[in-house]
Formats: C-alpha cells, sequence, structure tokens
C-alpha cells in the first residue's frame, strides 16, 4: 500500500520551533499565497521555501512520492485549464500575444502561459512549507499548539485522537481487507462494477462498524477518568515559547504585510508585465 | 451538555477523522471515468453526522478533509475542504429529525435524509467549491463548475447508496424503544 506522511524526528532549527510557531507561521504563509497573484512575490516566496526546506534538513527523497504526486495533479490541472478557458490569461492581463495559432479559440498565447505558471507557482510556494509542517510536527505536541492558540481543549484532544488512532485504523483496514480476499473477494477491475462496490463494502462496513464501537470504550474510558471536569488540562507534549520562536512569527508577519502592500499597492492582484 | 461538547462528540471527531482519512486514502471505488471514484468516505460523514449531530459532522469534515490532502498531497486545497464540513454541518443539524438511535429508520426518514443530502451536496460541491476556486486561484469559470458538478454528481450517488445502505444498517443494531412485550 501506497506510504503516507508522517513526522521524521530529527534536529534542525525548523523541528526545534514549537508546534504552534509553525501552525501560525503555515498559516500566514498560505494566507499570503492565496491572496497574492503577484508574480514576483510568488517567486520571491517559493525561493524562500527552498531554502527553509533546506534548513529543516529533510531529505527530498522522504518525500518524493509525495512529490511526483502533486507534480501529476498539476499536470492534469494545467491541462484541463488550457482547455476550458485558452484565452483566460488574455483576459485577466488586458493584451493578446499569440505565438503559436491553432484551430478555434485554442491560440497558444503569451498571456495564457504567464497566467498558468502563476497558478503553478501558487500551488508550488505552499508545497514545501506544508510538507515541512507536517514532517517536521511532532503529532503529540501539535494538539497541546492547538490549544495554546486559542483552540479549545476539547477540540484540540479530537484532534490528538485523530492522529494517535490514523494507524490503527490503517491496521485494522488492512487486517479486514486481507481476511475478505481470503474468502475470496476480489477487488480489481476484473470483477463488474456493481459487483466491486458489493465486495468494498464487505470491508468498510466492518471497519466502520468496529470503530464505532471503540468510539464507545474511548469515551467510556474518558469520562469514568474524569475528561472535561476542569476548564483547563496540561500537555505532555507542551514546549514553551523561546526566542527563536517570537523570530519566525515576527519574520513570518513582515513576509505577509509586504507581500499583501506589493500584491494590492496597485489595486490589482495581477502582476502584469504585458503593458 | 450545557453548550460543552460530550465526551462522546470527541471521541467521536477524533475516531470519525481516523476512519474518515483511511476511506480517503484506500476505500475509494473507481467509476470508471479516469481521476474519478466513488469517495465512500462521504457516505461515512453523512453517517456520522446523523449519528453524532453537526458540530461531530462539520469537524468530522473539515479536519478529516484538510488532513487527508496533508498527509497524501503535501498541501491542503482549502476551497474544497471548507465544503466538506459544510456537507457535514448541513447533514448533521437536518438529521436531527431523524431519531436513529432507537432505531428508527424507516421510509420517511431514508426520503428526509436523502432530500437533504442531495441539497446539500448540490449547494457545497456545485455551489461554494467552484465559487472559493475562482476567488482564491482565479481558475476558469467552466472549468471549475464542470469539476464541481462531476465531483458533486458522483457524491450524491456515493452518499445516496452506500450511506442510505450504512444507516439502515446502523439501525438495525439499535433496539427499538417499547420492542419488549410483557409475556402475559
Amino acid at each position: 500500500m501506497a506510504e503516507m506522511l508522517s513526522y521524521i524526528e530529527r534536529k534542525s532549527p525548523i523541528h526545534n520551533l514549537t508546534g504552534a510557531t509553525k501552525l501560525l507561521c503555515f498559516v500566514m504563509w498560505s494566507t499570503a499565497a492565496m491572496l497574492t497573484y503577484d508574480t514576483r512575490v510568488l517567486v520571491f516566496m517559493f525561493l524562500a521555501s527552498l531554502v527553509i526546506f533546506q534548513i529543516s534538513k529533510v531529505k527530498i527523497r522522504e518525500v518524493s512520492f509525495v512529490l511526483i504526486l502533486i507534480l501529476f495533479f498539476l499536470l492534469l490541472n494545467n491541462i484541463a485549464i488550457y482547455l476550458f478557458a485558452p484565452q483566460q490569461g488574455a483576459e485577466i492581463y488586458g493584451t493578446q500575444t499569440a505565438i503559436l495559432t491553432l484551430p478555434g479559440n485554442y491560440d497558444l498565447t503569451l498571456e495564457q502561459l504567464f497566467y498558468q505558471l502563476n497558478i503553478t507557482l501558487k500551488y508550488f510556494v505552499v508545497i514545501p512549507t506544508a510538507l515541512l509542517f507536517i514532517i517536521t510536527t511532532n503529532p503529540s505536541e501539535f494538539a497541546s499548539s492547538l490549544n495554546r492558540i486559542g483552540v479549545s481543549y476539547r477540540i484540540s484532544y479530537a484532534v490528538a485522537i485523530a492522529l494517535r488512532y490514523i494507524p490503527d485504523v490503517q491496521r485494522d483496514y488492512k487486517t479486514i481487507a486481507v481476511a475478505q480476499q481470503a474468502r475470496g473477494i476480489d477487488l480489481s477491475k476484473k470483477e463488474k462494477l456493481a459487483t466491486r462496490i458489493k465486495n468494498a463494502a464487505s470491508i468498510f462496513t466492518p471497519l466502520i462498524f468496529l470503530s464505532m464501537e471503540r468510539i464507545d470504550v474511548i469515551s467510556n474510558v474518558m469520562d469514568l477518568r474524569g475528561f472535561g471536569k476542569n476548564k483547563k488540562r496540561t500537555w505532555y507534549g507542551y514546549r514553551p515559547f523561546q526566542a527563536r520562536d517570537f523570530v519566525a512569527l515576527g519574520l513570518l508577519l513582515i513576509l505577509l504585510v509586504v507581500s499583501l502592500v506589493i500584491t494590492f499597492n496597485d489595486g490589482n492582484r495581477f502582476y502584469n508585465p504585458f503593458v | 451538555m450545557n453548550g460543552k461538547l460530550a465526551t462522546k462528540t470527541i471521541v467521536a471527531i477524533g475516531i470519525g477523522v481516523a476512519v474518515f482519512v483511511i476511506l480517503n486514502r484506500f476505500a475509494a471505488i473507481p467509476t470508471g471515468v479516469p481521476n474519478t471514484n466513488f469517495q465512500v468516505s462521504y457516505a461515512f460523514l453523512a453517517l456520522m453526522a446523523v449519528v453524532y449531530g453537526p458540530i461531530a459532522g462539520a469537524l468530522i469534515g473539515f479536519v478529516g478533509h484538510a488532513l487527508t490532502d496533508a498527509i497524501v498531497w503535501g498541501s491542503v486545497w482549502w476551497s474544497w475542504v471548507v465544503v466538506s464540513g459544510f456537507v457535514g454541518l448541513a447533514i448533521g443539524l437536518v438529521a436531527k429529525k431523524i431519531d436513529i438511535e432507537n432505531g428508527v429508520f424507516g421510509l420517511k426518514e431514508i426520503i428526509t435524509f436523502n432530500v437533504t443530502q442531495v441539497v446539500v451536496n448540490a449547494i457545497g460541491w456545485m455551489l461554494i467549491a467552484p465559487s472559493l476556486d475562482i476567488l482564491i486561484y482565479v481558475e476558469p469559470e467552466n472549468k471549475v463548475y464542470v469539476q464541481g458538478a462531476v465531483a458533486g454528481g458522483f457524491n450524491i450517488l456515493t452518499v445516496g447508496v452506500i450511506g442510505t445502505l450504512l444507516l439502515i444498517a446502523y439501525a438495525k443494531t439499535r433496539s427499538k424503544s417499547g420492542s419488549l412485550d410483557a409475556e402475559a
């Protein structure tokens, strides 16, 4: 079965930041990336994210399986955009510089290439930081961080349970799948669609009901131990803020403000090199 | 409950998110159309929203989708994550009318559930998701609306068939109130 991303323990400046810092930084970073469409800002953020990735000591091959998936998705997305709206770029930038004449509405324009480059950059800017956030944040510390930045501890605990139980549920899923396959249930494309749905149901139905029983057991145990009785709780994975956390937050805040100023000071989200 | 979340809801959110992620990752049934799957996870989301209520539904959808995106794709498509949360919330709100805990899930409830899920999925995937895509990414309008329509259509189908079956199965595990008779 395909791998999934998870926490990798290592010593690096990025790992040393507290989970709360990383979460806030990631939120500011993606807000900036979502709002801006300014190529200069995007290019700068992309380069910066590569530098941060380098600092984190995470190796490319540790995330390559995800990168391939993303690149494939972006390629499909770009093709779809071109098929559906070959003149979107010309519309946004207001000019039309055809470099290749194609039948119908499909003239390839510089504006379109530039627009699609920007869309791709917009995704690219978030990918390294999102990967880093997942790989460098310890799950139990993450729950305490959520609580720290104002999320109620009950919700934070729900997230902690989710992260804690994903491997368990995955194991259950595999066990059930293997057991059903041993009984001769075929999930491959050889079966007709209707049969395949029925066969898949023989795996996910037990998984779902098993998990619902688990909800009963766990919530009873938590109630018996007095969960939710007090207004606050302490966290085993809690780490106090240090100078480096404030530095990181400060830098990100500056980045967010500057990127917004650059993006919006000419009254338009787009950087237009064509006029 | 007095404003605080019940322990059961909290655990339901936690385990629900875990199951949602795993179903998303492993239990998608290919439809035959490239890159489009029957996402069993949305049938599961509907079940959880009906059984554990709107808050559980909203958070399982929102956190579950964000987490799936993050650990499978390495980045989060917020426009669609928001919609998953909305779907869970809305189904949960209407489901207050369905007394599933006492094993009542007959024809009337099946109709209520399905009308709700069709409306909610349609609003979510065909209206909210594409609009957010345009707002955030300025993607071409016709592309995102076609995407939304396809995704919404398949989700309606999945929740309608698999979700309904799951709810019927769940209702059968509950004992109906007044199902015992004193023997004379």
